[in-house]
């Protein structure tokens, strides 16, 4: 048994650890943080794999990105943490033969369709291999096409996200400047027609409040 | 016994099966339900790495960083949706999201 061999028995057994601890944490936040454990473990599996830009890509984008977005919408949503947590382990038993028979088929399938591929045909790589440059050029060239078509996708999504939560204050004194434009000044002032003077009604008893 | 493919495999199928327990027994929580998707896509990737580096095409690499787009764009638009919820609800659970019952 090399090195490599160890190392994958590791990985594998931290990272299905930590995503059965996902599956049945109490808190989200623990969730959250055993979720950010078995990417990082997924990680260094492709790592193994000899995928490098891919396991530095997760390690980036889902441990520093979108695994701290899952952090900050539990810590701001007030999730109550119900302690019956009805039927959880009562369902328990069932779901857990029923996701063992789900592995189980799938490696059954998995083992008999490729029992015989080992690292062992793989030709070596030379020592400048880069497996970045590998994959760029196959992104730019053959999938140029579908990489803009994800962008667009990462866009819109972005566009999405800040559509759907943005609102307006309540108390906001911001005047739309439309409107502002649009004032005429026959809107803001109107003269009545009126007679200018009036005669003033007689005033009573003007002389004792002039000596008061 | 050296690595296979039979191996990563396993690994992608163990992590596949957990993720759809997480969802059988977390059905009413919005987040984790999030997170179990999260991880299924994950076993996925795994199987496109493995078979990408032991079958030596480097096409399932470049799937895998398009299964990573898509699935960073549905959790933001998911997330973003679970704040809409919670805004409107003020709070996230399942059993209340009965507006369009009959």
């Amino acid at each position: 048994m090399d090195y490599q061999t160890g190392f994958f028995y590791l990985f594998a057994a931290v990272l299905l650890f930590a995503a059965y601890r996902v599956v049945t944490a109490h808190n989200p936040v623990h969730a959250v943080l055993y979720l950010m454990l078995s990417f990082s473990q997924a990680a260094a599996l492709w790592l193994l794999l000899k995928a490098e830009f891919l396991g530095l890509t997760l390690v980036l984008v889902y441990l520093g990105a979108v695994m701290v977005l899952f952090l900050f919408v539990v810590m701001m949503l007030d999730i109550k943490l119900d302690d019956d947590r009805w039927g959880f382990w009562q369902n328990f038993p069932l779901a857990a033969a029923l996701g063992a028979l789900v592995a189980v088929e799938i490696i059954a399938v998995l083992w008999v369709g490729f029992p015989t591929v080992t690292g062992e045909g793989i030709a070596a790589v030379p020592a400048n291999y880069s497996n970045t440059k590998e994959l760029g050029k196959l992104l730019y060239t053959e999938y140029l096409y579908p990489i803009e078509v994800a962008a667009v996708i990462l866009l819109v999504a972005m566009f999405a996200a800040i559509a759907l939560t943005l609102r307006q204050r309540k108390d906001s004194k911001a005047i739309d400047p439309g409107l502002q434009v649009k004032v005429r000044a026959s809107d803001r002032l109107v003269v009545l027609p009126m007679t200018a003077t009036q005669k003033a009604a007689p005033v009573a008893l003007s002389n004792e409040e002039g000596q008061a | 016994m050296s690595l296979t493919l039979g191996h990563f495999l396993s690994v992608g199928a163990i992590l596949f099966a957990l993720s759809v327990i997480g969802i059988f027994l977390n059905r009413k929580n919005l987040i984790v339900l999030l997170m179990a998707i999260e991880l299924m896509l994950l076993a996925v990737n795994m199987n496109f790495v493995a078979f990408s580096h032991f079958l030596g095409d480097m096409h399932g690499q470049v799937f895998v960083f398009f299964i990573l787009t898509v699935a960073a764009a549905e959790s933001a638009i998911g997330l973003a949706i679970l704040v809409l919820l919670f805004r409107a609800k003020s709070s996230i659970g399942v059993e209340e999201l009965n507006t369009l019952k009959g």
